[in-house]
């Protein structure tokens, strides 16, 4: 009999083509593996075993007359934020629990005409806001992978944790993610995953729900570099929903991942390296750089000066766009609702009941630096210190094909470990990823290693605008010179 | 300090937002550190530099002005807390 739980997405497409197994046999055992995990692990929303079964039974009948897609019968998991027809959609949030779409997103149809089978959709950290899936309404998703003699609880990483931690345990072949600041890079570095943000506009963002609209990014995460390549590849496409959609066509990113790195330059950026970064992180960096110098790529030091002020913009534009954006949860057409006195009375008590801490929190620093008297100071000065963050990419990329970095300052922690701390010590995760989603250029996460206590670790490529393809052959270089096969141990 | 408790008060209302008092203080220490930390952009020179709220390069894509959607208020209420007749009920407010 097939362990499933060990297939990469490409080994399920070929088995299946081949009908070493049927579309129902591994859909069956998909939701099995997500019923059991789901006490211990608490990575999704929904589990949708009668949905999954009736998609499974429609691709074997596709697969008999040799027919169906690039991903024909594969089970892929779902970030909640995704609207999926019919099935509760969340964002992990109490004021949507009960919301079932009434249409479906373009990123998730893509998903099933293409023949992916749907069966659950996972937990994250409420409204994408978060980087430890710790702010979800539905609890803190846990980590399938533990550091080495120790059974704490990990988190892995947020927002789109629950995707990460369902595939990193064997239960899907893909996940779909959403990445604003590195929600999904820095979970994928943390499960030992490949994470893929790529050009902002590639996937579409309509029946995603909103968090800040010109930094959000769908994208997918893999086990392998060709996994999430054929993953972004089914994904993208222009949608004309969706006005901020890339017009042009999708390339072969699959073929991609096994292209050469011999001639390219990649460039090392001075300014990745942070106060308080593990040594064992500069020392895989270091590593990266040779693996892909072995291969005939050159290596080159670059300066990104405006690399610091990346978060800072990024804590006033998010917050901005999300308090326009969550505006719309009033408690009047969908949602939850708390009657008051009056109207207003029903929207302020509707949002205290519905927002959870970190939502609200950021709804009142976006309300406060677009108001009135502060706007200038605050919301127009960031979006210009966005414009130099953009042109410092714009140079690197007159000098360098690609850019290496780590994906995280640190592995997985703790679950409570940064409860009683700082917000920004939280918001420092993505100091390496956030930088991409300013710019709106590609960029993902590739496991590179484990570090002492037996935790995977990641590398980050960022590559120009719209030039993914680049980015996947030197995720596929690393991937080959790393020769990363750690899963974690089964506990759950 | 950048922001009061009576800021906080106010912001929370232009939010619709009914933060209880006894999160108040709380609050504005927090938005406090947040505002403070970001006060670093100051040391960016941004003469001339062009507000960027894209990363969009190319212009908005325009479409014939016609009807493309509609004809589905059924669906619509289908998530809707109170619905009566095809309409959504809400709290009066108007006296």
């Amino acid at each position: 009999m097939t362990d499933f739980s060990s297939l990469s997405l490409h080994e399920a497409v070929n088995g299946l083509r081949a009908k070493k197994f049927s579309a129902v046999e591994l859909a069956e055992a998909t939701v099995a593996a997500a019923e059991a995990a789901q006490g211990p692990l608490n990575c999704f929303t929904v589990i949708d075993g009668e949905r999954a079964l009736d998609m499974a039974r429609a691709s074997d009948a596709r697969l008999a007359r040799g027919e169906g897609g690039a991903l024909e019968g594969v089970p892929v998991a779902i970030k909640d934020l995704f609207a999926v027809k019919g099935v509760e959609t969340t964002a992990s949030s109490n004021i949507l629990k009960g919301f079932k779409p009434e249409y479906e997103s373009t990123v998730t149809q893509n998903l099933w005409d293409a023949g992916a089978v749907f069966f659950a959709k996972t937990a994250m950290d409420e409204f994408a806001m978060g980087s430890s899936n710790e702010t979800a309404a539905t609890g803190p998703v846990v980590n399938p992978w533990r550091a080495t003699g120790s059974d704490a609880k990990l988190t892995p990483g947020g927002s789109s944790g629950g995707s990460a931690a369902a595939l990193a345990a064997g239960i899907s072949y893909g996940a779909t993610g959403t990445d604003t600041g590195g929600s999904i890079r820095q979970p994928a570095a943390f499960a030992g995953l490949v994470g893929v943000k790529p050009t902002y506009g590639r996937c579409s963002r309509w029946g995603v729900v909103a968090f800040a609209s010109s930094l959000d990014h769908p994208g997918p995460f893999g086990k392998t570099v060709k996994d999430a390549a054929l993953l972004t590849q089914v994904m993208s496409g222009h949608d004309p929903k969706d006005s901020t959609s890339y017009q042009g066509e999708v390339p072969d990113f699959a073929a991609a991942a096994d292209r050469p790195v011999k001639g390219l330059r990649i460039g090392i950026p001075k300014e990745y390296r942070v106060d308080g970064m593990l040594g064992e992180i500069e020392t895989l960096w270091r590593e990266g750089a040779k693996w892909l110098e072995a291969q005939g790529a050159e290596i080159v030091d670059i300066s990104l000066p405006m690399t610091k002020y990346a978060l800072p913009a990024y804590y006033i534009i998010a917050p901005a766009e999300a308090s326009s954006n969550l505006a719309r949860y009033d408690g009047l057409r969908f949602g939850a609702r708390v009657e008051g006195g009056d109207l207003t009375e029903t929207y302020e008590k509707t949002r205290a009941a519905g927002f959870g801490r970190e939502v609200q929190r950021r709804i009142l620093i976006g309300t406060y630096v677009l108001s009135a008297g502060y706007y200038d100071a605050y919301y127009l000065k960031a979006l210009k210190v966005r414009r130099r963050i953009y042109e410092d990419f714009t140079s690197a990329f007159e000098k360098v094909d690609a850019i290496l970095t780590p994906a995280t300052p640190s592995a997985a922690f703790e679950i409570g470990s940064k409860a009683k701390a700082d917000p920004i010590e939280m918001y420092l995760n993505d100091i390496f990823t956030v930088t991409a989603n300013i710019a709106g250029i590609p960029a993902m996460s590739v496991p590179a290693g484990l570090d002492k206590s037996g935790l995977p670790l990641g590398l980050q490529v960022i590559a120009p605008a719209l030039d993914e393809e680049t980015m996947f052959a030197v995720a596929g270089a690393l991937e080959r010179a790393a020769g990363f096969t750690a899963r974690p141990e089964k506990w759950w | 300090m950048p922001v009061t408790p009576d800021d906080v008060r106010r912001i929370a209302k232009l939010a619709r937002i009914a933060e209880p008092a006894d999160r108040i203080a709380a609050l504005t220490a927090e938005l406090n550190g947040i505002l403070k930390w970001v006060e670093q952009l100051d040391e960016v020179d941004v003469a001339g530099a062009e507000p960027m709220t894209t990363p969009v390069l190319s212009a908005l894509p325009l479409r014939e002005d016609a009807v493309t959607d509609g004809g589905v208020r059924d669906a619509i209420l289908t998530n809707a807390p109170k619905a009566e007749e095809g309409f959504f009920v809400v709290p009066k407010s108007v006296e």
